[in-house]
């Protein structure tokens, strides 16, 4: 090889510094804004050793959060798995925030680098910024800061407080987290910034009103009836509510202010990765188109090696593999390439649509640029919505997809729906609900509470398709919500068309 | 656009984490390191390791979707099904091909991770319930000492080094040049030399800005500055520690069961751990005996059985021998450990006597031995036990002041009541050695 420097050619080898780095950066963006029509947050590149890559994973991909034991525990099963050798790590974590923060690791060649960048700094940085789920849900400008706050907040409470009473708060609040979003429209964007200034404010105001004569009253006095108070609490229930954590938050009798805000802390923080877990498949497939498009038009202006490219062509096709469902490697669809399958798909009926793709999708076959297409379903689209939409017959074809039910009531299971004329709706249909937090989790409520009495949580599953809820693990999790509500906890399995009890779970709180 | 290096921000960060993690676990890693302990050899006893702890005692609980009622499946892959065909239901309950043949589904059950040496050790001693001082001393071994290890630009007076400052003197005054004393007297002495013969005038006032410009110099340059002083550091060291030698001695016929094997394997453990903090090469022997008495590898000691009567005399020739052989006492430190049952033939407890007397316990620095016994035996009412053949020999020993010591150990918990001995009782000549 030659050692002049090829003027165009971005980097040689595999080694890398940080001019290297900004040189690729500032290619990708060329061609992402440029060419693609991304629109992006500023990036914020980090590099980062494979040890802070074990513990960015253990806290769930989020720089600075809280502690709690089982982050620890999650570090010390991928470590394991790591020294094993049973897993590698990720190439590049990428977190939605303004700036858009992206680690990368320092072990990656030049061309990983590359893809790490074209993938996570422009691919996942524009569907952050674009997608609607997001731009509603999240507030990127303020996560970090928030974040920052929720890990002061709770060593605080842990010093004032004692590790052991916080830890039992934060176990609880966990077991809720799966049921501590809101899934329908927010009233208004979460503001993160405020919430340090909201929880001050409260405090000041406490440490205002404080007067250590108050403390000198009997304590009966602190707690005095309320009488007439209940109707108008009733009313103030907001019930029935899909929002366990935020109903706990709100309304459980006997919490501290600061286990409140704690439990607040653990509900906006499952509010803000409830989006990811909606659009997993398309962010992912977003990401990987990017990367595709950007360092393919890279390597055609020879600004990338052949060689590099052959390492890129390797990642990317392990990247998207989807074993067939009897392939001992088979472990669900692979995200990464459902996405990329159907957005790549989407660029091919732009171009060279077929008189099928004509007639299912009318409105933009063969309109030559997918770009703005693409751009629209990334904005406007979750899974479920963006499969419903965009799967075509031709790749359900592809993929060879059939649509099996498996009824516990039948001694079999049958095939529902395979990929051809009669089928494709169905299995379209099938697949897309596989996409919906909506249809795959429990769908649990609190529907009502007994105040005049002994303020008895009533909750509800409304169960969907017979599937009744793990048994042992819901005790526990009711366990957990009982020793927040610290009153009896039911919950009610209910068919909701015929209004039938299936099964009934009781639960007391744990005694002080 | 920015980059950051983040590469050099302080490590650890989840160590907090780790800490809280392993307190909530504790009982099921006191197990899994219990178990860890059992398995592995008495030399590795002290390092950390991958253990493995069920699952259920540290699981997340969340609502979730049990098994039965309608599920779908959407596949990728088909081959020859068509619309309406039937699939038997794979075994093992949920359906839909491969989705339960992940690789991870196998290790749902046990949770693997690597702890650290100090986390096992300090897990391993916790679970022979040491006392915290005890333990410290276990795990930071002995005091160090101070050694010199270069200079320092502050510390106390009497640290002063003085050649080093003087050294750093000379060269800064050389460097700035600082005109040396005896230059400036042969100036004056020539000014003065040509004012008195009234000589070039011209000369002597160039000479007199020289001796101006001199002495300006020695006085902003100063013979000792602050920059120069340097005292002597010193630096904490382990103390360079002597050789020690461990014998195991244990009876292996076969009224001693795997229990008793185990527990004095603890025992065992414990000693080499703390011989291993104060001399800086240990070396086990280990001697078996039945009715008679062999040298053997670790292996062979713990696991094989032997059959045949017991003559406790035997080992101790076997351990005299080796002595004799391989460790002068004069050169090693010499710690005995012996386990038994208790029993012995009978006519042989005047002759282990003897050699203990005479031949062994003069060369050990500590001699212990401990009777294991069945955990069950343990206050069980109406089988009052006399006390063992061996016991009551060695208890004559004791009586009459023999150095060692002596326990009934029933469970591991009751280890550690041995051992405290060994802290309590140190002769001067072993802190000497150090």
């Amino acid at each position: 090889m030659s050692i002049t420097l090829d003027d165009r050619m971005l980097y040689q080898g595999a080694e890398w510094d940080f001019t290297t780095l900004r040189r690729i950066h500032d290619a990708c963006e060329e061609i992402a804004l440029g060419e693609l029509g991304l629109e992006v947050y500023p990036n914020r590149i980090e590099v980062i050793s494979a040890e802070q890559m074990l513990d960015a994973y253990a806290s769930t991909g989020l720089p600075l959060f809280y502690r709690h034991w089982s982050f620890g525990k999650h570090f010390a099963h991928h470590e394991a798995m790591y020294r094993r050798g049973l897993r590698g790590l990720a190439y590049e974590i990428v977190i939605n925030s303004d700036p858009c923060l992206s680690y990368v690791m320092e072990e990656n060649t030049a061309t990983m680098q590359a893809l790490v960048i074209a993938h996570a700094a422009f691919g996942h940085n524009h569907f952050f910024r674009n997608n609607r789920l997001f731009r509603d849900w999240t507030d990127a400008r303020g996560i970090l800061d928030y974040l920052e706050f929720a890990r002061g907040y709770v060593a605080q409470c842990e010093e004032r407080h004692g590790e052991a009473a916080v830890e039992r708060l934060l176990d609880s609040a966990h077991a809720l987290m799966t049921h501590g979003v809101h899934r329908q429209r927010p009233r208004r964007i979460p503001d993160l910034k405020r919430e340090e200034e909201r929880e001050r404010e409260r405090r000041q105001h406490d440490e205002q009103v404080y007067n250590v004569l108050w403390r000198t009253l009997p304590e009966k006095a602190s707690t005095p009836p309320q009488r007439g108070e209940e109707e108008k609490r009733r009313a103030l229930l907001q019930l029935p509510q899909e929002n366990v954590l935020y109903f706990l938050e709100k309304m459980a009798p006997r919490l501290e202010p600061w286990q409140r805000e704690i439990i607040r802390i653990v509900r906006n923080i499952a509010q803000y990765f409830h989006p990811q877990r909606q659009t997993k498949m398309m962010n992912e497939g977003c990401a990987t188109y990017c990367h595709h498009r950007i360092l393919g038009r890279l390597h055609e202006q020879g600004r990338i090696s052949d060689g590099a490219w052959l390492e890129i062509i390797h990642s990317h096709s392990s990247v998207i593999l989807q074993p067939e469902f009897d392939d001992p490697r088979y472990g669900g669809m692979n995200p990464y390439a459902l996405g990329f399958a159907i957005m790549e798909d989407i660029e091919r009926i732009c171009r060279t649509p077929t008189e099928e793709d004509r007639e299912w999708f009318p409105d933009w076959a063969g309109c030559g640029d997918p770009m703005p297409v693409l751009r629209e379903a990334w904005a406007e689209y979750r899974d479920e919505s963006f499969i419903l939409q965009f799967l075509s017959p031709h790749l359900m074809r592809k993929l060879k997809l059939f649509h099996v039910r498996d009824d516990s009531a039948q001694p079999v299971m049958r095939v529902d729906a395979i990929h051809d004329e009669g089928g494709y709706r169905r299995l379209r249909r099938a697949l897309a609900q596989q996409y919906d937090p909506a249809w795959t989790d429990a769908d649990i409520q609190v529907v009502d509470v007994d105040l005049g009495g002994d303020r008895r949580l009533v909750l509800e599953h409304r169960v969907n398709a017979g599937r009744l809820l793990d048994e042992q693990e819901a005790r526990q999790v009711l366990r957990h919500m009982a020793s927040l509500w610290s009153y009896d906890v039911l919950l009610q399995e209910v068919d909701p068309t015929t209004g039938a009890v299936l099964k009934q779970h009781a639960v007391a709180p744990p005694r002080a | 656009m920015q980059i950051l290096d983040r590469r050099l921000n302080p490590r650890g960060r989840s160590l907090p984490n780790r800490q809280r993690f392993l307190r909530r676990a504790k009982s099921l890693v006191q197990e899994a390191v219990r178990e860890a302990s059992a398995k592995r050899d008495i030399r590795g006893a002290d390092e950390g390791g991958e253990v493995s702890i069920p699952l259920h005692g540290i699981r997340e609980p969340s609502f979730h979707l049990g098994q039965g009622g309608v599920r779908d499946h959407v596949l990728p892959g088909n081959k020859e099904y068509r619309e309406g065909d039937e699939i038997p239901r794979p075994p093992g309950g949920e359906g839909g091909g491969g989705s339960e043949g992940s690789p991870d589904g196998g290790g749902e059950d046990s949770f693997r991770f690597v702890l650290s040496r100090e986390e096992f050790l300090d897990l391993f001693l916790d679970d022979l319930e040491l006392p915290d001082l005890a333990k410290r001393r276990l795990v930071e071994g002995a005091d160090p000492a101070w050694q010199r290890a270069g200079f320092q630009v502050s510390g106390s007076p009497a640290n002063l080094a003085l050649s080093r400052t003087m050294r750093n003197s000379l060269s800064r005054r050389i460097a700035l040049r600082r005109p040396r004393p005896e230059a400036v007297a042969a100036l004056q002495e020539e000014i003065a030399r040509l004012e008195a013969l009234d000589g070039d005038a011209e000369r002597l006032a160039e000479l007199r800005l020289e001796l101006e410009r001199m002495v300006r110099r020695t006085q902003r340059v100063p013979w000792i500055d602050p920059i120069d002083v340097r005292y002597r550091r010193f630096e904490p060291v382990p103390r360079p520690v002597a050789q020690a030698v461990m014998f195991c001695l244990m009876d292996v016929s076969g009224s001693m069961t795997e229990d008793m094997k185990d527990l004095a394997k603890r025992f065992y453990t414990l000693l080499y751990i703390f011989l291993q903090r104060r001399y800086k090469h240990v070396e086990i022997v280990f001697i078996r005996h039945t009715h008679e008495a062999s040298e053997v590898d670790e292996e062979t000691f713990f696991h094989s059985r032997e059959t045949g009567g017991t003559l406790v005399s035997t080992a101790l020739e076997e351990m005299q021998k080796v002595v004799a052989d391989r460790y002068p006492p004069a050169e090693w430190n010499i710690y005995a450990a012996q386990a038994s049952d208790g029993d012995n033939a009978a006519g042989d407890s005047q002759r282990t006597a003897r050699l203990l007397i005479d031949s062994i316990l003069p060369v050990c620095q500590y001699y212990a031995y401990i009777e294991v016994g069945r955990e069950s035996e343990h206050g069980m009412p109406g089988f009052p036990r006399g006390p063992t053949d061996l016991w009551r020999t060695y208890e004559q020993l004791v009586a009459a002041g023999a150095p060692m010591a002596m326990k009934k150990v029933r469970h591991r918990r009751e280890i550690f009541s041995v051992f405290r001995e060994l802290f309590a009782r140190r002769p001067e000549g072993q802190e000497a050695q150090a």
